[in-house]
C-alpha cells in the first residue's frame, strides 16, 4: 500500500462519519493486568498508542533524581537484537512518530502509526519491543547522563527555570513532588539505578493504555494484549505521600536578566477531587481565560507591566500546584507583585461575578468541541482519564457539570484549596 | 473491509489527470481571496486572515511596527471597542491569536461551526475600522517591549538568531527582527501604526482561510456579506531589496549568561519562486531531512551518538518564503568539546555528502516520513489551514501542495549531492557562535523561606 497515493485519496473519504462530541470511550483489562482505555475511529487512517506507567518524578527514592526522565529516555535506545540506529531508522522508515516524556506522575510512551496493516504491524512490533525487552546499554546510559547534565546546567542558567525549580521545592519542602534533580544528582546515577528503576515501576500493574483510531475493538485488544504480555504483572504499589502545606513565604533569587520573573503559588487540587469544576470555572476569571481574564487585564491591558500572565490549576495524583506567573522588567517586579496579589485577594474575598461566571461557563462549554477535535486531543484527555482513574463517562457530563456551578460553590473551592496561609512566592531577577 | 472505498479511490487517484479538488477558493470584487477547506469530522471551523505584510515591508527606524500593529488589532473599532474582540470569542466558546512573521501577519479564530459569521464580521469590522487610541498604542507598546525582553533579550540563542540574521543580511529587511529593535520600539509612535495599517490592511493585500465543518457556498456568501463591503485601496510599490552576493565568510559571536556553548552556520540557498521549473530547493528540503530529520539521521547519529562530539546537533531549512533563503547548521559541544570541533564536525558531515552522496534508503526513508507527516496533518484543521496560508504568503499557489510533494518525492540523491556542492562553500557561509558567560557570582540563598506578614 503506498501512502502517497492514499494521501490524496483522503481529502475525498473525508466525507466519512465525523468524531462525536464525547468519544465513546470502551475500556477493559489486559490479562497481564494493565487497563485498557480506547476510542475507535475510521475518519482517517492513522492509530495513536499511549503507554503510561506511575513511573513519574515521584516515584523516584531520595538521592535518585533524575532516574526517572533518564529511565524513560533511554527505553527506546536498544531493545533485544537491535540497537538504538535500527529502531529509530525502522521507525522512520514506517513514517510512525514515537514520542513522550516524563511528569511527576507518569512516563508515557507514545506511538502515531499509520493504520495500513503492512505500517502499522512493524510499529507496534517495535513498541512492543521497546515495553517488552529493553536492554540499556552501558555506553548508552552514559551518554544520555551526560546530555541530560549538560542540558539541565544549562536550563540553571536561565531565570524561567531557576524561579520553576526554586518555586516547586518552596511549595512541596521534604516531597517527592519537591525534590528536582540537579547536575550533582544526575553524575551519580548508574546504569544499575534505572534497570532498578524500570523493573519496579514499568510494570503492568502500574500500565495504562490509550488507543485511539483506525483499530477496530477486537483489533485494539490484540494490539493491548501483545504490548502488555511481557511485561511483570504483580502489585507493585504506585502510591505517592499527601504533602504538607508549605508556611507562605516569599524567595528572592539575584539574576542579571532584563525581565524579572514570578511565581506565585501552593500545592491544592488532586485529580478527581469534585471541587475541580468549581476551580475551573472560577479560574477562568481569575487567569485562564486568556485574554479576558483579571489578572491580563490588570497586570498587562491596565498597567503595560507583562506580556504573559497566567493563573491555573494543575491536578495531580496527590495536591498539584495553583499557580500564578509573569515576566516584567527588572524595575517593575514591585508593582507587578503587588499587583497580582491584589487580583488574587479581591478573588478570593469576592469569587467571581454574576456576569464573569456566566461569560467562562459560556467559554468552556461553548469550546468543548474545539478540545475534542482531532485524534490527538483526544487520546490527550482519554489518557488522563484512564491514568488518573476518572469515570468514562467523564468528558460526557463534563458540559453540565461546569453549568450547574455557583459564584457561592467557586468562593467556597478557592477559600478551601487556595489558603494565602500556605502561599508561596519566588521572585527570580528584579532590583 | 473499511479501506475498500480508499482503494477504490486510489485507483482513480493513479490517473495523473485526476486533480485533487480539495479546497474551493473565490474572489471578491475587493480583491479578497477566500479559500475553503471542508473538513467535516468535527463541528469546529479555523478562521484565519492573512495580510501580506510583514517585517520585510518595515522600514528603518520604525521596525517591529508590523507586530506592534498586530497587538493593536485587539485594541478596538468604533463598534467593538478595546477588549472587545477577545470577549466575543471567548463567548462564542472560541480561541483567538494572531502572529507576525517576516512575510505576512495573520490573525485566527478556532470556534464552534456556527459562530463562524459572528468571527468574519469582527474581522471585517477590524480589517477598515481600527480605532489606534493613542493611550491604547503607550500602553501596549510597552507589553511589547516586555515581550522583546522576554522572547529575545534573556534567551541567548533566540539573540545569536537575531545577530546572524543582521550579519547574514546586509541590505534584505531580513536583517531584522520581527519583534523589531527596542530602540525603535522606545521611540515609536501612534503615526507609525497607523500608516502601517493604512498602507497594508486591504481587502487585496489579504486572504482569507477558513478550514471545517462548513459548506464552502455558504462560506462565500458569508465573506460576501462581511467583507464584501469594504474598498480596495492602492498598495505601495514593494521593493525588492535584493541582497547583494556575499563573497566570503562572515563570523560573529554572542556573549550572553549561558552554560552551554552553540555554532550556528547559515549557508545561502535558494528558496521555492516556480514550483514547477524549480529544482534545487526541493533537493534541499529532502537533505535537511537526510541530515536531521529524526533520531536515526546523520547529524545525531554521527555526532551525537558515535562521536560524542555534540550533545545536540539540526540542520533547517524552508523552501518557502518571500525572501531570501537560508540552510542553517546547528550544534552544541559535549562536556570537554570545542565550537571549533563542532563547526569541523558539521562541515565534515557536508563535505561526506559533497564526497560520496546519501544513500538509497536513506533518502526513502526521508520521503517515508514526508508522506507520513502529510497524512498526520490532516488531524489537525488549524495545520491545515496553516499550511494553506503559509504556501500563499509566499506566493505559491496552495493548490501547488500536490506538485510540490511529488518533486519532493522525485528528488534523487545525484540532486542532493549537486545541491550540496553547489551552495555549501565558504562565500556563502555566516557562522555565529554563542559564547557563554556565567552567571554572577551571587549565592542562590538556599535558605528557608523567609516567613512575610
Amino acid at each position: 500500500m503506498n501512502p502517497f497515493k492514499l494521501l490524496f485519496g483522503l481529502c475525498l473519504a473525508l466525507v466519512a462519519t465525523g468524531i462525536h462530541a464525547a468519544p465513546k470511550i470502551e475500556s477493559w483489562q489486559t490479562t497481564s493486568g494493565a487497563r485498557v482505555l480506547f476510542v475507535e475511529n475510521h475518519t482517517l487512517p492513522i492509530v495513536d498508542v499511549q503507554v503510561d506507567f506511575a513511573a513519574g518524578t515521584a516515584h523516584e527514592a531520595e538521592g535518585e533524581s533524575g532516574v526517572a526522565a533518564l529511565t524513560r529516555s533511554l527505553l527506546d535506545l536498544g531493545v533485544r537484537g537491535l540497537d538504538e540506529t535500527q529502531i529509530a531508522s525502522r521507525m522512520a522508515d514506517l513514517g510512525a512518530q514515537l514520542s513522550g516524556g516524563t511528569d511527576h506522575d507518569r512516563a508515557s510512551l507514545r506511538l502515531r502509526t499509520l493504520s495500513m496493516a503492512d505500517k502499522r504491524g512493524p510499529a507496534f512490533d517495535l513498541l512492543r519491543a521497546i515495553l517488552s525487552s529493553p536492554t540499556f546499554p552501558g555506553e548508552v546510559f552514559e551518554r544520555e547522563r551526560a546530555r541530560a547534565v549538560a542540558g539541565l546546567k544549562e536550563s540553571l542558567t536561565r531565570p524561567d527555570a531557576l524561579a520553576s525549580q526554586a518555586f516547586w521545592a518552596a511549595m512541596y519542602p521534604g516531597h517527592p513532588y519537591g525534590r528536582q534533580a540537579t547536575p550533582e544528582s544526575l553524575q551519580t546515577l548508574v546504569r544499575a539505578d534505572v534497570l532498578a528503576f524500570h523493573a519496579a515501576s514499568y510494570r503492568a500493574s502500574r500500565a495504562t493504555l490509550s488507543i485511539v483510531g483506525d483499530l477496530s475493538r477486537a483489533q485494539a485488544a490484540s494490539l493491548a494484549e501483545d504490548l502488555t504480555t511481557a511485561l511483570p504483572s504483580g502489585s507493585a504499589s504506585a502510591s505517592i505521600d499527601v504533602p504538607q502545606l508549605p508556611a507562605a513565604g516569599e524567595q528572592r533569587i539575584a539574576h542579571p536578566a532584563a525581565q524579572a520573573h514570578l511565581l506565585l503559588g501552593l500545592p491544592a487540587l488532586q485529580r478527581g477531587d469534585p471541587d475541580f469544576f468549581p476551580l475551573a470555572v472560577g479560574n477562568y476569571t481569575l487567569g485562564g481565560g486568556g485574554f479576558v481574564s483579571r489578572l491580563m487585564k490588570e497586570v498587562r491591558d491596565q498597567r503595560g507591566l507583562a506580556y504573559s500572565v497566567y493563573s491555573y490549576f494543575m491536578p495531580l495524583q496527590q495536591l498539584g500546584p495553583f499557580q500564578i506567573g509573569l515576566q516584567t522588567k527588572k524595575a517593575q517586579a514591585g508593582d507587578a507583585l503587588k499587583v497580582s496579589r491584589e487580583v488574587l485577594a479581591s478573588f478570593l474575598a469576592q469569587g467571581p461575578s454574576e456576569a464573569e461566571l456566566a461569560a467562562a461557563k459560556q467559554n468552556l462549554i461553548g469550546s468543548f468541541p474545539l478540545r475534542l477535535d482531532s485524534n490527538r486531543k483526544i487520546l490527550e484527555h482519554v489518557a488522563m482519564i484512564g491514568f488518573y482513574g476518572l469515570p468514562l463517562d467523564y468528558l460526557d457530563h463534563y458540559p453540565e457539570n461546569i453549568e450547574r456551578v455557583t459564584v457561592a460553590e467557586v468562593r467556597a473551592a478557592f477559600a478551601r484549596h487556595v489558603r494565602p496561609e500556605h502561599l508561596v512566592i519566588v521572585v527570580v531577577g528584579g532590583e | 473491509m473499511r479501506h475498500a472505498r480508499l482503494f477504490a479511490l486510489l485507483l482513480l487517484l493513479a490517473t495523473p489527470a485526476l486533480v485533487l479538488a480539495d479546497t474551493h477558493e473565490r474572489q471578491l470584487a475587493n480583491g479578497l481571496r477566500i479559500i475553503v477547506k471542508e473538513d467535516r469530522r468535527a463541528p469546529t471551523v479555523a478562521h484565519m486572515v492573512w495580510y501580506r505584510a510583514g517585517s520585510m515591508d518595515e522600514t528603518n527606524g520604525s521596525t517591529g511596527v508590523a507586530h506592534v500593529l498586530e497587538h493593536l488589532m485587539f485594541k478596538g473599532t468604533p463598534s467593538a471597542g478595546p477588549g472587545e474582540f477577545n470577549r466575543r470569542v471567548a463567548a462564542a466558546g472560541g480561541r483567538d491569536n494572531a502572529f507576525t512573521s517576516r512575510d505576512y501577519t495573520a490573525y485566527f479564530q478556532q470556534v464552534p461551526k456556527e459562530k463562524l459569521s459572528e468571527m468574519m464580521h469582527l474581522e471585517a469590522d477590524r480589517m477598515r475600522h481600527l480605532t489606534l487610541d493613542p493611550a491604547e498604542f503607550a500602553q501596549e507598546v510597552r507589553v511589547v517591549m516586555e515581550e522583546r525582553r522576554l522572547r529575545t533579550d534573556d534567551q541567548p540563542q533566540s539573540l545569536l538568531f537575531e545577530q546572524l540574521n543582521a550579519v547574514a543580511f546586509q541590505v534584505h529587511p531580513y536583517r531584522v527582527p520581527v519583534i523589531g529593535w527596542m530602540n525603535d520600539l522606545e521611540n515609536m509612535t501612534v503615526s507609525d501604526a497607523r500608516a502601517w495599517y493604512e498602507q497594508w490592511y486591504t481587502p487585496n493585500n489579504a486572504y482569507v482561510v477558513v478550514v471545517g465543518d462548513v459548506d464552502h457556498q455558504k462560506v462565500f456568501e458569508l465573506a460576501e456579506e462581511h467583507y464584501g463591503a469594504l474598498p480596495a485601496r492602492a498598495l505601495p510599490l514593494r521593493k525588492p531589496q535584493e541582497e547583494p552576493v556575499q563573497v566570503g565568510t562572515r563570523r560573529l559571536t554572542v556573549k550572553a549568561p549561558a552554560d552551554l556553548p552553540v555554532v550556528l552556520m547559515a549557508y545561502k540557498v535558494p528558496v521555492i519562486r516556480n514550483v514547477d521549473q524549480d529544482s534545487d530547493p526541493y533537493a534541499l528540503e529532502m537533505l535537511a531531512a537526510v541530515l536531521a530529520g529524526h533520531e536515526a539521521a546523520r547529524f545525531t547519529r554521527h555526532l551525537v551518538r558515535e562521536q560524542r562530539l555534540a550533545v545536540n546537533a539540526a540542520a533547517s531549512y524552508d523552501s518557502t518564503a518571500r525572501g531570501p533563503g537560508i540552510f542553517h547548521l546547528y550544534g552544541s559541544p559535549s562536556e570537554g568539546r570545542t565550537r571549533a570541533e563542532v563547526e569541523a564536525g558539521l562541515r565534515a558531515e557536508i563535505a561526506a555528502v559533497q564526497e560520496q552522496g546519501v544513500a538509497p534508503d536513506e533518502l526513502a526513508r526521508a520521503k517515508a516520513q514526508l508522506i507520513a507527516g502529510q497524512i498526520y496533518k490532516l488531524d489537525s484543521m488549524f495545520a491545515q489551514a496553516m499550511e494553506i496560508g503559509q504556501l500563499e504568503s509566499a506566493g505559491i499557489p496552495h493548490t501547488m501542495n500536490r506538485r510540490m510533494i511529488d518533486k519532493l518525492q522525485a528528488v534523487t540523491a545525484e540532486q542532493i549531492q549537486a545541491v550540496v556542492r553547489k551552495y555549501f562553500g565558504d562565500e556563502q557561509l555566516t557562522v555565529a557562535e554563542l559564547d557563554p558567560q556565567p552567571l554572577p557570582p551571587a549565592p542562590r540563598p538556599r535558605s528557608p523561606l523567609a516567613s512575610r506578614h
